[in-house]
Formats: structure tokens, C-alpha cells, sequence
């Protein structure tokens, strides 16, 4: 029988399927089958995607507020000139955990905690693929970010900056377990950051609503689906590099000692390789949120929809053939740097057709000036300063000289907080109503946007000054009568307001909480699925999998969206889909709620960290995680009893 | 971008400008200031064109018709294919540009050293930069610390290596900056077009005193040179008094000269600055002070309060022999 034959047959009958169910019996059933256990070890035994995603946005948030409170201190130190308000040291220790809690336990953790809330919702989907493997991820990221403050408040954090260059990190030079504490927290993020990369992929390629081919997914998928590739590529690169420098400094291996035919530069190879893509991995999910913020409040789809996926994945492939720009002052070949030069600034490419596809969608529609516009303008226009200063600093002879300079502090804070930051807020303020049923407040939004707009430009714009000036990063103070007093000055003023608006802004999210406006299934009138279902969405995501036609199926379906039927009601079960034009294909189990997942981070947690002190902890730590995988994965047969399925 | 331009004018003329990659002093550095305001120009023009594009967008919406309200949501406008043209063409144009600028000046920079006349090599340790004047002739060979003298329009090569962890050396109103990497040798050219006074500064994160490591630079004539350079072939300054002799066997023969060395004494150590000239400098510990009889006394008596966690040790000195060793450092121009 050949496939066209197979297809043309009357669906062979599923001898598990039972009666049929709808309406109220049907949300009710569903209710039961997608809950947590009660209790609190249900609680942590959670495998809910919006469960994990909003712990991990949340507790990215609190490092945040953490990262930014050591800014501020930074900030109070570089006021003014030879000030000694804290010592060297502190201030080294202090650099370093903003740094690294920025990139790794902020910005990072939370693009992906919005992909992992988000995903299955938009493409629906009433879970994401391997939700185990999710709940693993939150768990171990959370790990790995009290590893590094739990030894702040110990006194034992690093103080090798972010990027922790051997031999300054290596067992020479970086005494004390700092080092260690740093490079294992990597370990940490970076298995947290592949688990749910690994989860996101499979989710957008395999569960997409039948009818949502490739061309037809929400752009902010495409870019959850660009950078989760980009993790899987990139993170390994960090893996091995923090590996190399632990058994450096463990076992007394000579990777990164020239004294004995190591190469200290192999290190910022390898760093930088995952390093450059990183940047990408925190801005393409904003430049999602703000396609899909755009196309909402200008009322219409984005214009030339392939140009802006073509860029995103453009940018995604350039991202990995840049990272030599992070090495020009290291002495390589010159005529290597002018490749890199000509890469760097190719990369400004996609990105500008990107922006100008979102000024034409504004230009062609009627813009709502709403809150989560009012971030996306702003981003725009502090967005293209960080690239335009980017394409500076691409340039050999300019990097030469404001490398390592407070123009880079500028450049990339303008980009990181301007390109990311800007449009998270804007993604929070517009997906805050689907995740807590209420919408934030429009006056108290305006207020503290208008005060990080303008609070930001009068931090970072004078930091390009003070580099000019010939002020280097890193430095804990630096003397008077060379041009540096104002526009410290003025960064230290302007990052007080800043701190005060992000306050206003968590403030906002408290106080809404309880007080705010109750949104409606679809507040925004938006265009995507995930405002096909309540606010909040059921345990379940969608009663029935709605079925796509176009890429705005709210504003083309409406209410006649038509929908899946025949998924059963009394066990997890997901409908797969082909991967190109997302045909239905199978039926899958998705996997209960499981305690195992949380004993296997603890399992995880108590090998990495010991490993800091010997290297037998492997040897030994690894035999609980092998019996905690063990009894995660122990399979488990399907009931043989009929059951409901959907009407 | 306007707020820009008057922030830059502030900037211009406030400055001290001994440490300022605006300097324009050496012949890098004036290449970068050009460059700079190349970039500065079509980075404007982009923003101004993205700016205003934006503005207008937002501010037309009430003309628009092409929304979800109007049911012609998936609809665009026949201009937008060609204006998406044109600015793919504009960023294209730009960049090629802009690359081909970079690269002109690159090559002019490389330029620059390839008939150096003066050769030094400079090596970092934490925190501080060991200094040394190559030359064939063995007796012509002069080692200083955290300073570096230059003959003005004399090209001059900078052999880089590092002691210890990785440092960038940088100067600002010369030239770019170039990292000294532990088990490798880097260089950098300088050609200095003014004289004056200048300051660089390690511009890699090297550890807890990576703030107060910098380096004192002078670009005089070359007869200035000469004379300068003559006066450090010259071994240190014997004695002259009883409390610079004093003075002069302390440091000689207890715990200074362990690490230190003074040409034409017994102290011979070399894992600290040089100091058979060291009153002639500028400024004590790499820029942490300036050189003068207070700070000298603050640095000899305790050295870790003003630059917590460097390499020298605080000895506890008795009054006595504290005077006795700032008088014979005093002395050794």
C-alpha cells in the first residue's frame, strides 16, 4: 500500500479512545489531569511551563534588583574623584558579580523563562517538549545563582570580572576559591540555559498548532526558535572553557599556562566564541517581543514579515564570526583583524532592515501609544545609538583606543539595556494581564518609563565621554584634572533615577497584582493564539488546539477558529505536528509532575559544589545523580482501559 | 545627538587632556581623531534619517488606513518595497565605506612603525611597568619603571611582554592600546608629533590594583632626550649627607634591596621597580601619587594603605630609619 492509498483509508479506530466530552465537563476533566499534586512537594514537583517560566522571570528579576543595587553602589563610588567610599578589592568583587549576574543569572535566564511561559501559548500547545527536562533547568539555574551570592555573602565571590581571563583566574594568580565559585556557577547556567533550549526547539518544531507551517509562526517563536539554536551552538564553548580552567585549577592541568606550553588567549577564544553570541542570545527574544508589541498597537501584521525572519536567522549565523572583534588589542595578524572588521559591521545589516521593517509597520498602521509601544520607541531610539557606536568600535584603529574604555561600558549598556531591557519591559507590561488576569497601570507605566528613558540616556551617554577621556572599565577610582569629574558625575545621578523608575516599575507589578484592571481573554485586541485562551490561561493552556490559517489568526478567525478533537482527557496528551507546515502527525504523552527533577538538581548540586574542593566528588557526587535520572526517567505503561477523548 | 554635540564640546574644553584619546599627539592617535569624525558623520546622518523616520511614523498614524479596523491588515503600501531597497542600498553603501576607511588607516597606522629608530621594551608586572631601553651596545642600555621618555617625530617600537597576568598598555594621546600577554610578545608603535606630558594607563583588568598602574610619558626634544637619556646611564647617586648615608645602608643592605635595584650600589633585586633615578620621575607606584616629600614618607612608611594588595610589603620602619631613607630616595635624581 503505498502512502496515498494509506492516507485515503478511514483513520483506524484507537481501541483506547472513549466517549467524547465538551464545555464545562470537559475544562473540568482537563483541570484534574493538568494540576500539580497538592501541597508543597507538588509545589516543586511542578512541570507546568508557565510554572517555571514565571519562577524563572521572577527570579531573574530579583537578580536584577541584586545586580542593579551593586551598580548603584558602583555608581556612588565613581561620583567623584580618588573617592574611598569602598576599597579596591570590594570594588573588584563588586564589578564581577554585577557582570556576571547580569549575563548569566539575569539576562540570559530571562528572555528564556519569557520563551518558556510564552512558547507552548502561542503556537498552541498545552505544554513544551521534555517538561521534566524544564523543571531540571529552572531548578538548576536557581542552583547556580545562590552558588555565586550565597559566597558574596560569604566573602568569597569572585573578583575576576565577568570574563575571568586566565592567568589573572588561573591557580597562580586567582588564590582562594573564588575562581572556582565563578566557573562553576557557569556550569550551572549553562546546563540550565541548554536544558531549556533543547525543550524550546523541540517545542516550536514538533507542537505547533496544525496549520501553523514555519511562515505562519508569531515572530517572537521564530526568534525563541533562532536563539535557542544559538544556545545549543554556543554554550558548549563556555562548558569547555570553565572546564579547562577548573582542572587548571583542581588537578593541576596547564591548558591555560604559557609557563608550561599553555596559551592564555586559547581561554578569551573560546570565551568570546560563546561570548559574542550571548549578546544575541539576550537581544533577538527583545526584538520578538517588539515585533509582536509593534504589529499589535499599530493594528496590522509586520510589514514584510520574511525580511525580518531572514534577519533574525541572518543574525543568528553572523553572531558566531565575530567574536575576534573582543580581541583586537591581542596582538593577532592585522590583516585577520580587517575580516572581523568587514564581519562586525555586516552584522548592522539585519538588524537595520529589522528596524525598518518596524518603522514601516508603525508608518503603515494606526500606533496605539500604550505602555509597551512607549518601550519600543524607546528602544528604537536608544537601540540604533548602541549599534551605531558598535559600528565604531568595529573599526580597528577606533577599537584600538576606546577598547576597554568606559565607550564600551556606554556602547553595550545602550545596547543590553536599550536593545533588551527596553522591550522586556514592554513585554512584561503587555503579557503581565495573560499571565495574572489583570492589566498593570497605564499612569504609573508612563511615569516610570519616561524616568528609565531619560534616567538611562543621562547614566551611559556621558560614559562614551569619560572613555574618550581615557577612562579604562574596572578601575575603582581614578584622579581628578583629567576630564572625568562631570560625566561621572552625571552617570552616577542619572543611574539614581533609573534605580528609583525600575522600583516604580516592580512597584506597578505588586500593586496590579491585586489592584489593577481585570484584561479580558484578549486585552490589546492582539493578533496571536495565545490570547486565544483566558487570562490566566488554564492549567491545560487551550480547552480545544485551535487550528491555524494565517499568521494572525485572532483577527482573521476570530471566533470561528476551528479546532482539534479526538485528544484524550484523562492522561497528558499532546497532538505533534510535521516539522515545515505543521500537518498533524502524532499523539504524544506528556509527562506528569515529578519530584525527581528537583532531587536530581540537589543530587547535581551537592557534586558541582563539592567538585570546588576536591576532584573525588565527582567520582562520588555523580552516583546520586545517576539514581535520581534513574527514577526520573523509570517508564511507566499506558492505562489499558478506555478513555474520554475531545469532542 | 545634539545633546551629543554639547556634551562633546564640554568635553573638549574642559579637559586636561594628558590622558585623552582626543589628544591627537601621536601620529595613531590623529589617524583615530580623523577616522573618528568620519564615523561621526555617517553615524549622525543614520540616526538622524532613523529619528526622524520614527517620528514621522508615529506622528502620521491618523492618515493611516491600512489596519486590522480597516480589515486591510495584511495589506502594505506599494512605496514600501523600493524605500526598503534604498536604505538596504544607504546601510550597504555606508558600511563598505566606512570598512574601506578603517582599513586605509590601519594600514597607514602599520606604517608608522616600520622604520622604527628607538627601540624600548616595556614589561607589565602587577602593578607596575618595568622599562627598558634596547640598545647593541650593553653600556647603553637603560632601565627605568612607570615612566617612558620619547624624542618627539622619532618613531619608536615597544617590544610588550608580560611577567605575569595579561595587562594592555595604553596611551592615549599616542596610540591605540596593545595587551602584554604572558608567553608572548606583542608590540606597539609609537610616533609622538608634540611634546608634552602625558599619561597612559593598563587598560586590562589585571587584579586588585588594575586602578593604580599607570605610566608617566614624556615627549620632549631630542636634545632633551639625549640629556635625559645621558643622565640615566649614570649609576645612582652616592650619599652626600650623614642621613642620606644612613639612608643609603638601609636600603642596601635590609629588606629594599631584595627587590629593588639602584645602578652602582649592592642593591641588585629586580622584581621591583628600578630605582637609581627615581626622585628624577613624576609620580611614586605607577601613578598612585605624586612624587613629593609627603607622599614619599606615606609610601615608605606603609605602602599597603595607599595601594591596598600591591607587592610591597609594609616593614615597620622606626622613625629614624624612615628619614634616613626618604632623604637618600630624595637624592636619587
Amino acid at each position: 500500500m503505498t502512502p496515498a492509498e494509506r492516507a485515503k483509508q478511514p483513520p483506524a479506530k484507537v481501541p483506547r479512545d472513549g466517549p467524547k466530552l465538551t464545555g464545562p465537563k470537559l475544562e473540568e476533566k482537563l483541570a484534574e489531569t493538568w494540576s500539580n499534586p497538592p501541597g508543597f512537594i507538588g509545589w516543586l514537583s511542578s512541570v507546568d511551563h508557565k510554572d517555571i517560566g514565571r519562577r524563572y522571570v521572577i527570579t531573574a528579576l530579583i537578580f536584577l534588583a541584586l545586580a542593579g543595587a551593586l551598580a548603584i553602589v558602583m555608581r556612588l563610588q565613581l561620583s567623584k574623584p580618588d573617592n574611598d567610599l569602598i576599597g579596591a578589592a570590594r570594588y573588584n568583587e563588586i564589578f564581577t558579580m554585577h557582570g556576571t549576574t547580569m549575563m548569566f543569572l539575569f539576562a540570559v535566564p530571562v528572555m528564556q523563562g519569557m520563551q518558556i511561559y510564552l512558547t507552548p501559548l502561542m503556537i498552541g500547545t498545552r505544554s513544551n517538549a521534555f517538561p521534566r527536562l524544564n523543571a531540571f533547568s529552572y531548578w538548576t539555574y536557581l542552583a547556580g545563582g545562590c552558588l555565586l551570592w550565597v559566597a558574596f555573602v560569604l566573602n568569597i565571590a569572585p573578583d575576576i570580572g565577568w570574563f575571568a581571563y586566565p592567568p589573572l583566574s588561573g591557580p597562580q594568580f586567582g588564590v582562594g576559591k573564588r575562581a572556582d565559585i565563578w566557573a562553576q556557577m557557569v556550569t550551572f547556567t549553562e546546563i540550565a540555559a541548554l536544558a531549556a533550549a533543547v525543550s524550546l526547539t523541540a517545542t516550536i518544531l514538533k507542537q505547533r498548532a496544525p496549520g501553523m507551517s514555519l511562515a505562519r509562526m508569531p515572530i517572537f517563536v521564530w526568534a525563541t526558535l533562532v536563539t535557542s539554536l544559538m544556545v545549543i551552538f554556543s554554550m558548549p564553548s563556555v562548558a569547555l572553557a570553565s572546564s579547562l580552567l577548573l582542572s587548571d585549577r583542581l588537578v593541576g592541568t596547564h591548558f591555560y599556562n604559557p609557563a608550561e606550553n599553555g596559551d592564555a588567549l586559547l581561554w578569551q577564544h573560546l570565551f568570546w566564541f560563546f561570548g559574542h553570541p550571548e549578546v544575541y542570545i539576550i537581544f533577538l527574544p527583545a526584538t520578538g517581543f517588539v515585533s509582536e508589541i509593534v504589529a499589535t498597537f499599530s493594528r496590522r501584521t509586520i510589514v514584510m514579515y520574511p525580511i525580518v525572519v531572514m534577519s533574525l536567522v541572518a543574525t543568528g549565523i553572523l553572531a558566531f564570526g565575530l567574536w575576534v572583534h573582543h580581541m583586537f588589542a591581542t596582538g593577532l595578524p592585522r590583516i585577520g583583524y580587517s575580516f572581523y572588521t568587514a564581519a562586525s559591521m555586516s552584522v548592522s545589516i539585519p538588524t537595520g532592515l529589522q528596524i525598518f521593517c518596524w518603522i514601516a509597520t508603525l508608518w503603515e498602521g494606526r500606533p496605539r501609544l500604550q505602555v509597551p509601544l512607549l518601550y519600543v520607541i524607546g528602544f528604537i531610539f536608544t537601540f540604533v545609538i548602541g549599534g551605531l557606536t558598535g559600528v565604531i568600535i568595529a573599526a580597528v584603529p577606533l577599537d584600538l583606543q576606546l577598547h576597554d574604555t568606559y565607550f564600551i561600558v556606554a556602547h553595550f549598556h545602550y545596547v543590553l539595556i536599550g536593545g533588551a531591557v527596553f522591550p522586556l519591559l514592554g513585554a512584561i507590561t503587555y503579557w503581565y494581564p495573560k499571565a495574572t488576569g489583570r492589566m498593570m497601570s497605564e499612569t504609573l507605566g508612563k511615569v516610570s518609563f519616561w524616568m528609565i528613558f531619560l534616567g538611562f540616556q543621562l547614566a551611559f551617554f556621558p560614559m562614551h565621554i569619560a572613555g574618550i577621556n581615557g577612562m579604562p572599565r574596572r578601575v575603582y577610582s581614578y584622579p581628578a584634572g583629567m576630564g572625568l569629574e562631570l560625566p561621572n558625575l552625571l552617570s552616577s545621578i542619572g543611574s539614581m533615577v533609573v534605580a528609583v523608575a525600575v522600583l516604580l516599575f516592580v512597584i506597578n507589578m505588586v500593586v496590579s497584582l491585586r489592584g489593577g484592571l481585570k484584561a479580558a481573554p484578549n486585552p490589546w485586541g492582539a493578533p496571536s493564539l495565545e490570547w486565544a485562551t483566558s487570562c490566566p490561561p488554564p492549567k491545560y493552556n487551550f480547552p480545544h488546539i485551535p487550528v491555524v490559517d494565517s499568521r494572525t489568526p485572532l483577527w482573521d478567525a476570530g471566533e470561528k477558529m476551528s479546532v482539534v478533537h479526538g485528544l484524550r482527557v484523562e492522561e497528558r496528551e499532546l497532538l505533534l505536528t510535521t516539522v515545515m507546515h505543521a500537518k498533524p502527525d502524532l499523539r504524544e504523552p506528556s509527562a506528569e509532575p515529578s519530584i525527581w527533577p528537583f532531587i536530581a538538581t540537589l543530587a547535581t548540586t551537592v557534586m558541582f559544589v563539592s567538585s570546588i574542593f576536591s576532584p573525588w566528588a565527582v567520582v562520588i557526587g555523580a552516583m546520586p545523580v545517576i539514581i535520581a535520572l534513574t527514577a526520573w526517567f523509570w517508564p511507566k505503561s499506558p492505562a489499558p482501559e478506555r478513555e474520554p477523548v475531545i469532542s | 545627538m545634539q545633546r551629543g554635540g554639547a556634551y562633546l564640546s564640554l568635553c573638549v574644553t574642559s579637559c586636561a587632556g594628558v590622558q585623552n584619546a582626543f589628544g591627537g599627539q601621536g601620529a595613531e592617535d590623529a589617524n583615530f581623531v580623523r577616522l573618528f569624525a568620519v564615523f561621526m558623520v555617517v553615524c549622525t546622518v543614520m540616526y538622524l534619517i532613523v529619528s526622524a523616520a520614527l517620528v514621522i511614523a508615529v506622528w502620521r498614524r491618523r492618515q493611516a488606513t491600512r489596519t486590522i479596523e480597516d480589515r486591510k491588515h495584511h495589506e502594505t503600501s506599494a512605496a514600501t518595497r523600493p524605500a526598503l531597497i534604498v536604505w538596504t542600498v544607504l546601510i550597504a553603501v555606508g558600511l563598505v565605506g566606512l570598512t574601506i576607511a578603517s582599513f586605509f588607516t590601519d594600514r597607514s597606522n602599520a606604517a608608522n612603525g616600520s622604520k622604527p629608530r628607538l627601540s624600548l621594551t616595556v614589561t607589565a608586572n602587577q602593578w607596575w611597568w618595568d622599562v627598558e631601553y634596547n640598545s647593541p651596545d650593553a653600556s647603553k642600555i637603560v632601565r627605568t619603571a612607570n615612566e617612558i621618555h620619547l624624542p618627539v617625530g622619532v618613531p619608536a617600537q615597544v617590544t610588550l611582554k608580560s611577567n605575569d597576568v595579561i595587562h594592555s598598555f595604553w596611551i592615549p594621546n599616542l596610540a591605540g592600546k596593545q595587551d602584554l600577554i604572558p608567553g608572548r610578545v606583542t608590540d606597539a608603535q609609537l610616533l609622538p608629533r608634540k611634546t608634552g606630558l602625558f599619561r597612559g594607563q593598563c587598560a586590562e583588568f589585571c587584579g586588585v590594583q588594575h586602578a593604580q598602574m599607570a605610566l608617566d610619558v614624556t615627549v620632549e626634544s631630542k636634545a632633551d632626550f639625549d640629556r635625559w637619556y645621558a643622565a640615566q646611564l649614570q649609576p645612582g647617586r652616592p650619599p652626600a649627607n650623614p642621613l642620606q648615608l644612613a639612608g643609603y645602608r638601609y636600603v642596601t643592605t635590609r629588606e629594599c634591596s631584595s627587590c629593588h635595584n639602584i645602578s652602582g650600589t649592592p642593591a641588585g633585586g629586580h622584581v621591583a621597580p628600578d630605582l637609581t633615578h627615581f626622585a628624577s620621575r613624576r609620580s611614586i607606584a605607577a601613578g598612585a601619587l605624586p612624587m613629593n616629600r609627603g607622599n614619599l614618607y606615606g609610601w615608605v612608611a606603609d605602602p599597603q594603605s595607599q595601594k591596598p594588595g600591591n607587592h610591597m610589603p609594609t616593614v615597620g620602619l622606626a622613625a629614624n630609619d624612615l628619614h634616613a631613607i626618604v632623604a637618600y630616595l630624595e637624592a636619587l635624581k
